[in-house]
């Protein structure tokens, strides 16, 4: 049975999140939480060159918000700095590869918006 | 009906005899009749606002069509039907807890009403030393005006622990108490999250033997058992009629010579008896804390919730929640990996069940059981602290009222079931 959201590769991502965990000593680093639910993320980011050389991101949360961090980890991994401040709400929702209903949005961009928050020292909502 | 001097209770809440049994009830809520996802609805969230039945809907409605206007002031018959129907409410709902309703203020909901007496009365009876000694299964409305009062004042916010039982210790409320300082103990009598039916009679007792001012958030208690503010004999009693089957405005009970000694809340018109230029006298009570434009409608709806609550009787209702409790303690531990929290057993707590699900984030739980029409909620249930205290970031919760059966709790343990193979556990 596939399930229009929890699709496989949201699951294994979600089981088996991909950079994961701390990451010492790092250049830049963000923590925020999903208001509505409690969720807590942060993120570590090595930069070299004015690039994110390695990047963890650690805390908890629901399947749709530790997935959505895992996939996009693995894009943001050798991006720009500088590009990763300029990324925008469609960006996260096109990594997800489904439909993410309006209760279930900020699960999606609380990773992004902690990588703003560690880029730019912004802590908005992405839109 | 007339008053009662001094804050005094009155008598119990008068019981019509008409007593429907719960299928019947069902029938009532217009709610129940929809069907989402193909499923029919599964509405496990009373805790978080109940449903109306077509009694509260249709008592607003004829009030907004044949019967409107603003009270207190109209000379003409529109306004004289209007204060009459808003008053009797307040009579009716005052006599539903037992206390007078000079006393009673209604209030946009709990919140307003536990501000209510953070600003009015904290503001001028809190200091610098003193402490205000609330829980740590308190809910946000009950934890966060206590911390802008204590910030503003220079007083000490103390938390009273929870036990593994889930349950409050009196021994600690002792030694605290014994301490001397604590001005004001705020307390819930039911958890909105663990659902623990807390001795607020007795802690009412401990802290005015220490000199100690209480405010009990009755929030979850009023609409699913009988509450008797006479015996239980707290100073300010706070709770919200959304939960109660009706519109959302709220009541703050409270003693009549602390409610004459405080300041207005909030100034305005209708709270004011005479207004000069550079002061003024206030309203009797309980206007003198209703500034403004009242929720008349509400106030009539959630009058027709409370008639509609006696008329099934509070000991039933409790006796319900109680059974559904148990149902549900009973059959969720089928489920896979589930882990309860709250009391044990349903017959100290309300009727409230919170669950998580190992592997399975409580949200993710909420939105798979929505697949099936189930509604529960997930999250913090506004109540932080105690998460940390549980050690979960978020727990799913069912919740109960009069419209639920035993099959609710069928679907939601099929739902659980169907949630788990989704997530391949
Ligand atoms: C225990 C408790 N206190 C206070 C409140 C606040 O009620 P309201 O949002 O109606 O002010 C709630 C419900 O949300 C509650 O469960």
């Amino acid at each position: 049975m596939t399930d229009a959201l929890y699709r496989d590769y949201i699951l294994d991502h979600y089981k088996n999140p991909r950079n994961f965990g701390e990451l010492q000593p790092h250049d830049l680093e963000f923590h925020d939480h999903n208001p509505l639910c409690g969720d807590e993320l942060g993120v570590h980011i090595v930069v070299e060159d004015g690039k994110v050389a390695g990047l963890r991101f650690h805390g908890h949360g629901c399947a749709i918000s530790q997935a959505t961090a895992s996939i996009t980890s693995e894009e943001l991994v050798g991006m720009p700095v500088e590009e990763v401040s300029r990324l925008g709400a469609d960006w996260v929702i096109e990594q997800l590869g489904i439909e993410i209903s309006p209760t279930r949005r900020k699960c999606a961009l609380l990773s992004l918006k902690v990588m703003r928050g560690a880029t730019t020292g912004d802590p908005s909502w992405p839109e | 009906m007339a008053s009662v001097a001094g804050g005094t209770p009155k008598a119990r809440a008068r019981r019509a005899p008409a007593v429907q049994p719960f299928a019947d009830v069902r029938a009532d809520f217009p709610v129940l009749q929809r069907e989402i996802n193909g499923h029919s609805l599964v509405y496990l969230d009373s805790a978080a606002s109940a449903q109306k039945p077509r009694q509260v809907i249709e008592t607003m409605e004829r009030f907004y069509s044949y019967s409107y206007g603003t009270v207190h002031r109209g000379v003409y018959e529109l306004g004289r039907e209007a204060t009459e129907q808003f008053e009797g409410a307040r009579e009716r709902i005052a006599s539903f807890v037992g206390w007078d309703p000079a006393c009673s203020i209604f209030t946009r909901n709990a919140t307003e009403a536990i501000n209510l007496v953070a600003y009015a009365w904290g503001r001028d009876n809190i200091g610098a030393g003193d402490e205000v000694l609330i829980t740590e299964m308190e809910h946000h409305s009950n934890i966060v005006p206590w911390q802008l009062l204590c910030e503003e004042t220079g007083a000490r916010l103390r938390y009273l622990s929870v036990i593994d039982s889930g349950e409050l210790s009196l021994d600690e409320l002792d030694e605290v108490l014994a301490e001397g300082r604590v001005k004001l103990v705020a307390v819930a009598h039911v958890s909105n999250v663990l659902g623990t039916i807390n001795p607020v009679g007795e802690i009412v007792k401990r802290a005015r033997a220490a000199g100690a001012v209480t405010l009990v958030d009755g929030a979850q208690a009023v609409p699913q058992m009988p509450v008797d503010l006479g015996a239980i004999d707290a100073d300010f009693y706070a709770w919200t009629g959304h939960k109660a089957l009706g519109p959302a405005t709220g009541l703050l009970h409270g003693r009549r010579e602390l409610l004459q000694e405080m300041r207005p809340f909030l100034g305005g018109g209708h709270m004011i008896s005479r207004v000069e230029r550079d002061h003024s006298t206030w309203n009797e009570l309980p206007w003198k804390f209703e500034a403004g434009t009242n929720a008349i409608a509400e106030a009539i709806g959630l009058g027709a919730a409370i008639d509609y609550l006696a008329r099934i009787g509070m000991d039933r209702v409790r006796e319900h929640e109680r059974e559904l409790a148990a149902y549900a303690l009973e059959r969720l531990p089928e489920v896979e990996g589930l882990t309860l929290y709250g009391p044990d057993g349903a017959d100290g707590r309300g009727g409230v069940v919170p669950f998580t699900i190992e592997g399975m984030h409580p949200h993710d739980i909420a939105e798979l059981c929505d697949r099936e029409a189930v509604c529960v909620r997930a999250g913090h249930h506004c109540a932080q602290p105690l998460m940390r205290c549980l050690g979960v970031g978020a727990t799913a919760r069912a919740s109960f009222h009069v419209y639920n059966v035993r099959e609710d709790v069928d679907r939601l343990v099929h739902a659980l079931g169907a949630a788990r193979e989704v997530f391949e556990l």
